[in-house]
């Protein structure tokens, strides 16, 4: 049986769709049992008609659509709704999807700062910026895609991987449900934890975590947030492993940031995580600064605006 | 009647944009342009957050070269820091960076551009695309998948994430390659070397001949190049000068640091991408056709023009067999792919390079860092172009100002002129079929936007 299969990137980066092809050989296999309709990063169907002379945005009918990144700008909600009219289930590929991602640290800002800086730098003729048709206007803020429109499957990651794209997709050409994983990073995590420690403080990653010769398994090094660097893991949804489970960023000795989202969808990183290094004793002010523990999910409100001080 | 045509999206290409075509009364083109259709504010949002964290969070400007974007910021936050990487930190970037680039040329020419070729620029859209080549040459789409896989997770299973890569941090790398990890990517990278080969061969002989009329005139221009070259004057990707080259030939070679004199940025109310230009020629900014203003290419192709040499010897054959037959500075534009082909066979051959070299596992990776204020800017040759994050810190080691230069950004202005000149000479008295917008795209894909 063959599934059709609709795909579509907004306010994105294309590691999702690049993690799609990562599968390998397995990619081949999806294509035998997916028939792709529209896929810009692969495929040269059109919005407005293959000669560009239709009136409205079109993307055919498909019974699996895969989205990735946020919704930004008025072109994004339009295809972002269009999608939703025309799929039978729709996937949020990627934590862009899912809750912002990395773009939606834009949320701390408003659009008038954002524009002033990208057209404002030391390098760019200074002559204001208007936009002009066809570009979209932006939107007051990156939203995940379920601030607009429903999602059927969370698929968080940046980017997700292909293990359980892969799986996800057999799973729904099949009719199954698919599983992904609800533990945590550090549930997941082979390195060794001795409990609560004397630690008071955290330190940047300005220098590497102690680990013992350059073979040594990561069974053996000490966990990261124990030797005192900010680690994500326990705030963070497992899976970026994919079936091999160990968490990626660990396995080259680097701490996790929480790219896979909160644990729970409507989990919040930062209260998580203040909350989880105050009870351990960790005095959170020996962070730099707190915005960054919501790098990968600032959609949903969590991330605004400082508010403007009120003229007297 | 006038009207205008709209090629939305642009298929094939990252990310998003469009072509808005505007005919006149009689039919004929008036004018051609290309919009880039949305704005994040990176330069914006990374102000503020930990220098040292950044590099983890610029990787998301593209999925496609992240590693570029992880490795320019790691430079420019060395220099915000003070801190000089051991060699084989430096060795360990440069090896990730070069094994990216064989990985991300491979991608464009086989999964993204080769359609227009193999199965023509004519042919219906639902299998002029790598699922209509892998239907019609099963072998070749398995061999190159097979190939294109087995790089990537070279990277994955080395340095932990592929795809939006963590290993390069401030100082230097994060782990250090053990004899037998150095000993296993060696093999790989010689496969791929003669895969490289085979492509490149396969390409001269089978791809390319049918369009070489096509080369000779779709999306021609005429532009100056940029790119980058060590002090030999040979192409380098990871670091050397930059080299800003006029379309006749002659050139300037500059600091990164000062990259401020030397480039500005022209905008336009139909784009949300900026367009580089060449400031320091003093003429200002035109795109047009007869007589451009202070655009330059990057790139491939500019890349391959701007240096005197390749520093591997079966790319410099391909270079000198390159020359003999187009000249340098070179300026067809479909020719940026079999440029790109001819990198290919420099990145993997400069690989073997790096890991035949026992430094590589030398266990000392990484120099301790403190956070403090400064000025840095880190540049590579990313596959799409030179490469330019520039950032300043505070006393906390935090950003205070950041200017980033995006390597398709630099093409953004002959894109649009290519796009122009391609609609030109292919649109008339109104008459427009899907072969002609496909051309007309790509004018744009070569540039591999």
């Amino acid at each position: 049986m063959s599934v059709k299969v609709a795909s579509e990137w907004l306010n994105s980066c294309s590691g999702c769709e690049i993690s799609v092809v990562d599968m390998g050989e397995r990619l081949l296999d999806v294509l035998q049992m997916a028939e792709f309709v529209h896929i810009p990063a692969l495929m040269d169907h059109k919005y407005f008609g293959q000669l560009g002379d239709g009136r409205h945005l079109e993307i055919p009918e498909a019974d699996v659509g895969l989205i990735s990144g946020g919704i930004r700008n008025e072109e994004h909600l339009e295809v972002a709704k269009e999608m939703r009219a025309k799929c039978k289930v729709i996937i949020a590929l990627g934590t862009c999807a899912t809750h912002g991602g990395i773009p939606a640290l834009c949320n701390s800002y408003r659009n008038e700062e954002i524009l002033e800086r990208a057209f404002g730098t030391e390098t760019t003729d200074p002559n204001a910026f208007e936009p002009e048709e066809p570009l979209p206007h932006l939107l007051d803020a990156c939203h995940a895609l379920d601030e607009h429109i429903q999602v059927d499957l969370y698929m968080p990651g940046c980017p997700p991987h292909p293990d359980h794209v892969f799986s996800a997709l057999t799973a729904l050409v099949r009719g199954t449900a698919p599983e992904l994983p609800g533990k945590s990073v550090c549930d997941t995590c082979p390195t060794v934890r001795e409990g609560k420690g004397q630690l008071k403080a955290l330190r940047r990653f300005v220098q590497s975590p102690h680990y013992g010769a350059p073979d040594e398994p990561l069974e053996k090094m000490r966990c990261l947030l124990e030797q005192g660097f900010l680690c994500m893991g326990p705030v963070t949804r497992a899976g970026c492993g994919g079936d091999k489970v160990t968490p990626r960023c660990i396995s080259a000795r680097v701490p996790c940031r929480g790219c896979y989202g909160p644990v729970q969808h409507d989990g919040n990183q930062m209260v998580d995580m203040l909350n989880a290094l105050a009870s351990n004793g960790i005095d959170v002010r020996s962070l730099p600064e707190h915005v960054s523990l919501l790098r990968f999910s600032g959609a949903h409100r969590r991330l605004r605006p400082k508010r403007q001080r009120k003229e007297a | 009647m006038a009207r205008e045509i709209h090629i939305q999206p642009i298929t094939r290409i990252e990310g998003h944009a469009s072509i808005q075509i505007q005919l006149d009364d009689a039919g004929e083109v008036r004018d051609a342009r290309v919009n880039i259709m949305s704005l994040r504010g990176f330069e914006k949002f990374i102000e503020g957050k930990p220098a040292e964290e950044v590099p983890r969070i610029v990787s998301r400007i593209c999925g496609i070269c992240p590693w570029m974007h992880h490795l320019a910021s790691n430079k420019a936050v060395d220099r915000c820091f003070g801190v000089t990487p051991p060699p084989a930190g430096r060795k360990l970037r440069e090896l990730m960076q070069t094994i990216a680039h064989a990985e991300d040329k491979l991608l464009h020419f086989f999964f993204l551009a080769a359609a227009d070729f193999v199965i023509g620029p004519d042919a219906d859209y639902a299998v002029r695309n790598v699922i209509g080549i892998a239907k019609a040459n099963p072998e070749l789409a398995q061999k190159v998948v097979q190939m294109r896989y087995k790089t990537k997770m070279i990277l994955e299973k080395f340095a932990g994430k592929a795809i939006h890569p963590v290993a390069g941090v401030v100082g230097g790398f994060a782990k250090p390659m053990t004899e037998e990890d150095r000993r296993e990517i060696l093999a790989q990278m010689r496969e791929l070397l003669d895969f490289a080969l085979f492509t490149l061969e396969f390409a001269k002989e089978k791809v390319f001949p049918p369009y070489l009329d096509a080369i000779q005139t779709l999306g021609v221009i005429r532009t100056g190049f940029m790119g980058t070259v060590d002090d030999d004057g040979a192409l380098n990707l990871y670091d050397g000068k930059i080299r800003l080259m006029k379309a006749d030939g002659s050139y300037t070679d500059f600091d990164a640091q000062d990259y401020t004199d030397y480039l500005g940025e022209h905008v336009e109310p139909y784009s949300y991408g900026k367009m580089p230009y060449a400031k320091a020629w003093n003429e200002g900014f035109s795109l047009d056709l007869e007589e451009p203003k202070g655009i330059y290419r990057v790139n491939t192709l500019a890349r391959i023009n701007v240096a005197d040499k390749m520093a591997t010897p079966r790319a410099q054959a391909e270079l000198e067999e390159f020359r003999e037959r187009f000249g340098r500075p070179a300026q067809a534009t479909l020719l940026y792919h079999w440029a790109r082909l001819i990198e290919e066979v420099y990145a993997c051959e400069h690989a073997i390079e790096l890991l035949e070299d026992p430094e590589i596992c030398s266990p000392e990776v990484r120099t301790p860092a403190e956070p403090k204020a400064g000025r840095g800017v880190g540049c590579v040759e990313a596959p799409r172009g030179t490469l330019i994050h520039d950032y300043s810190t505070d006393e906390n080691g935090c950003i205070t100002r950041a200017n980033l230069i995006v390597g398709t950004t630099h093409n953004i202005g002959p894109m649009n002129m290519s796009v122009k000149q391609a609609a030109k000479s292919l649109i008339h008295e109104g008459k427009v079929d899907e072969g002609m917008l496909n051309r007309i795209e790509m004018a744009v894909r070569a540039y591999d936007p």
